[in-house]
């Protein structure tokens, strides 16, 4: 708190200040209470009380639903693929968000049009985008069904097609999106320093490499936790399109929740238990991350 | 030192809120209501005061529900208020629900998940009104005992949903087979399928299935092991017998027919959605289908039980049953909905004229079953249908990631896997 603040504080009526500030941060306040907290606090409490879907709460169990939610067949199944899933997701759609936006970085009238239509899928919802891809997929329904035909192919039947396919879809859905932050962050970057590169006899490798990378330092960093924790908690794209299947090969963390509480053992306690071990757990890669990209900086 | 005083306050208040709040939630969850009119002093009709009851179902039974409603509200005081809720959604929102206290007055249930949500509490006890109808033995025994615990009935049948065998005549006459005569067996079924496929149509394929719809595989392949004599379940629903003789020989035979190429290929991913698509367009030869499709099957079909690997005939009697929630105040009025429900009128009126299976013996061969002999047939198959009743159902059969799945798929699809651990890993989820 500064000097001046300080002595207006003691100039005025100590009880009013108090109140007014109260006042001012009721309204935040009360939405992250009853938006935030509360959920929260109510997954805490799950997680550690034996909590039947359809019975309600049947009093504290801890540390029984984590022991479950560890022992769970799929568990491990689930967490290798979540992290086999977000690697491959950030680092194509880093690249390519990227390389689209060093294609469309000077504007001209072409690459309005170019920016346009890649930043289009954004403007779908991922349900809406992974029902769209259900019926371009469907063996069945799809107009690209007479080459899977001929081909004796699917593009959700086998593990790694259904991982490709779903992973095709996201970069799809938000190559565009990943483009605009990068363009915003390559805009960022004073062009006086590339024309210093330049006279210096820097090639376009070595500029891209030595002044461009460094500077994107910060947009990377937040693009790499958005596209990082977006993916761990993927759920839409394959509860649509796989369900988990084949032979559940492409069961996600979140899907592993979703199921453990509505469909089959109904048991909010071990699925809330999931919950907090996956919030903890970005905590920590979230952390990390930001972490990483500032002592680089320093 | 008035900052840190401060934070200190808030961070206190804030707790205290957070506290407060808890504990509301949880007094909203565990608060059990006391009863309203009680069902069982209503007399054998209920009360019909023109009170208001709401209802709920699951999509797939809209156009059966919305019949009996209509009917319902037209000749009734009372008004019945119908809510229909995506299937893939109906268990996560009766569990909320149910959690809370507010479920409708009358809601129905998948039948295979009866049993668990009888024993959970979440439907009232009516075996005093049910025990009173006349009728009462002629009522469909599959879903009675589904809802049936300690030998009171909760539950009583909505609408039944048969598996039947259906085939398309016109591409049995094609294939140069007997448009009139049903496949006798199992292995009949699986030479009509590929004579279909060796006609070589573009996109016709001799029949389909759902490979990657725990359901769906319940629905179709069980009757085949009844039909036959063999058995899905031990009594008490605790152990699986799926590593059968009879369920070895029905894995073998549909591997086989997947490695001939007469399955339809979208069979192998399919969840569920589009699973009877195909046979409704007219692109597959003959397939083991929901009865409840029967009025909305556009060309000449054939209708006949499902078939085991030696013969025989069986369905898997499932759809909906329903009953008087824990939280409804208004159980007499509710039963009057049921007991109309029952009656001659809605059963033959409502149900059997719109080509559905009335859930009554007594009243199997009414004026419109008599129209189309394919209803008579339905209707006496269901008298040798079954079906399976087990506390875990869900988790073991329908869930999409259920060891149920796991064992068909390495039985049909990746021909590998132990029949028996796969059986046992069933075993294991019933037993939970």
């Amino acid at each position: 708190m500064s000097d001046s603040a300080a002595t207006r504080g003691r100039a005025r009526p100590r009880g009013r200040h108090a109140l007014l500030g109260w006042l001012y941060a009721t309204p935040t306040a009360v939405f992250v209470v009853a938006l935030f907290v509360v959920p929260l606090g109510l997954v805490v409490k799950m997680s550690v009380s034996r909590w039947p879907l359809l019975a309600g709460d049947q009093g504290l169990n801890a540390p029984d639903n984590f022991e479950k939610a560890v022992d769970h067949r799929f568990f491990t199944d689930s967490v290798v693929f979540t992290i086999k899933y977000t690697v491959l997701a950030t680092v194509l759609l880093l690249v390519l968000g990227l390389g689209l936006a060093l294609l469309v970085q000077e504007s001209s009238r072409w690459n309005n049009l170019l920016r346009a239509s890649f930043l289009i899928p954004s403007a779908l919802g991922l349900a809406s985008a992974s029902l769209l891809f259900y019926v371009f997929y469907s063996p069945f329904a799809s107009p690209l069904a007479p080459v899977m035909e001929s081909w004796g192919f699917t593009f959700l039947g086998s593990p790694t097609a259904a991982l490709l396919s779903t992973t095709f879809l996201i970069v799809w859905r938000y190559a565009g999106f990943y483009m605009v932050l990068m363009l915003v962050g390559l805009q960022g970057i004073p062009g006086d320093v590339f024309e210093a590169a330049r006279s210096d006899g820097a090639t376009r490798w070595q500029t891209f490499w030595r002044v461009t990378l460094p500077l994107m330092r910060p947009t990377l960093a937040l693009t790499t936790v958005l596209c990082v924790t977006g993916s761990l908690l993927a759920f839409e794209q394959f509860y649509i399109l796989t369900k988990g299947g084949p032979d559940n090969s492409t069961i996600t963390v979140v899907q592993l929740i979703y199921q453990v509480a509505f469909q089959g053992q109904n048991d909010l306690g071990v699925a809330a238990a999931i919950s907090v071990i996956v919030l903890v757990a970005l905590v920590v890669i979230n952390a990390l991350q930001l972490r990483a990209f500032r002592s680089e900086e320093s | 030192m008035r900052r840190t005083l401060g934070r200190r306050t808030a961070l206190r208040s804030l707790a205290g809120a957070l506290a407060a709040t808890l504990v509301l939630a949880v007094a909203g969850c565990g608060g059990d209501d006391e009863a309203g009119t009680d069902a069982a002093q209503a007399g054998p009709n209920g009360v019909d005061d023109g009170s208001e009851l709401t209802l709920w179902t699951r999509a797939p039974l809209e156009k059966q529900a919305k019949l009996l409603v209509d009917a319902y509200n037209a000749s009734h005081q009372n008004k019945v208020s119908l809510t229909v809720v995506p299937n893939d959604d109906y268990v996560a929102k009766v569990g909320a629900a149910a959690g809370s206290g507010g479920l409708p007055d009358l809601f129905a249930a998948d039948i295979v998940y009866v049993p668990n949500w009888v024993s959970q509490g979440l439907f009232q006890d009516l075996s005093t009104n049910i025990n009173g109808l006349s009728f009462k033995d002629q009522i469909n025994k599959g879903h009675l005992s589904a809802g049936t615990l300690d030998g009171k009935p909760h539950v009583l049948p909505f609408v039944l949903d048969l598996s039947m065998l259906f085939w398309n005549k016109e591409l049995f006459k094609e294939a140069g087979l007997d448009p009139e005569k049903a496949p006798a067996n199992l292995e009949e079924y699986a030479a009509a399928a590929k004579k279909i496929q060796g006609l070589k149509k573009p996109g016709v394929y001799g029949t389909a299935t759902g490979l990657n719809c725990g359901g769906c595989l319940v629905f179709t392949w069980f009757p085949s092991i009844w039909a036959s004599g063999g058995e899905v379940l031990s009594a008490d629903g605790k152990s699986s017998e799926l590593a059968g003789d009879t369920a070895k020989q029905v894995y073998s035979t549909w591997a086989d027919l997947w490695k001939s190429g007469a399955v339809l290929p979208s069979s192998a991913g399919e969840t569920g959605p589009t699973w009877t698509a195909a046979f409704t367009e007219g692109k597959v030869g003959l397939m083991f289908y929901p009865a409840t499709l029967l009025s909305s099957t556009p060309f000449d079909a054939g209708v006949a039980g499902i078939p085991g690997p030696t013969g025989g005939a069986s369905t898997f009697v499932g759809g909906d049953g329903i009953g008087v929630s824990k939280d409804s105040k208004k159980a007499a009025q509710a039963w009057n909905f049921l007991s109309w429900m029952m009656s001659e009128d809605a059963q033959v009126e409502v149900l059997a004229k719109n080509k559905d299976v009335v859930s009554r013996a007594d009243l199997a061969t009414n004026k419109y079953a008599s129209t189309d002999p394919r209803l008579v047939t339905i209707n006496e198959v269901a008298g040798k249908g079954d079906t399976p009743v087990a506390l875990n159902f869900q988790q073991a059969f329908n869930a999409p990631s259920s060891p149920w799945l796991t064992l068909v798929r390495n039985q049909v699809l990746n021909g590998t896997g132990d029949v028996q651990k796969d059986n046992e890993e069933i075993t294991a989820v019933l037993q939970q």
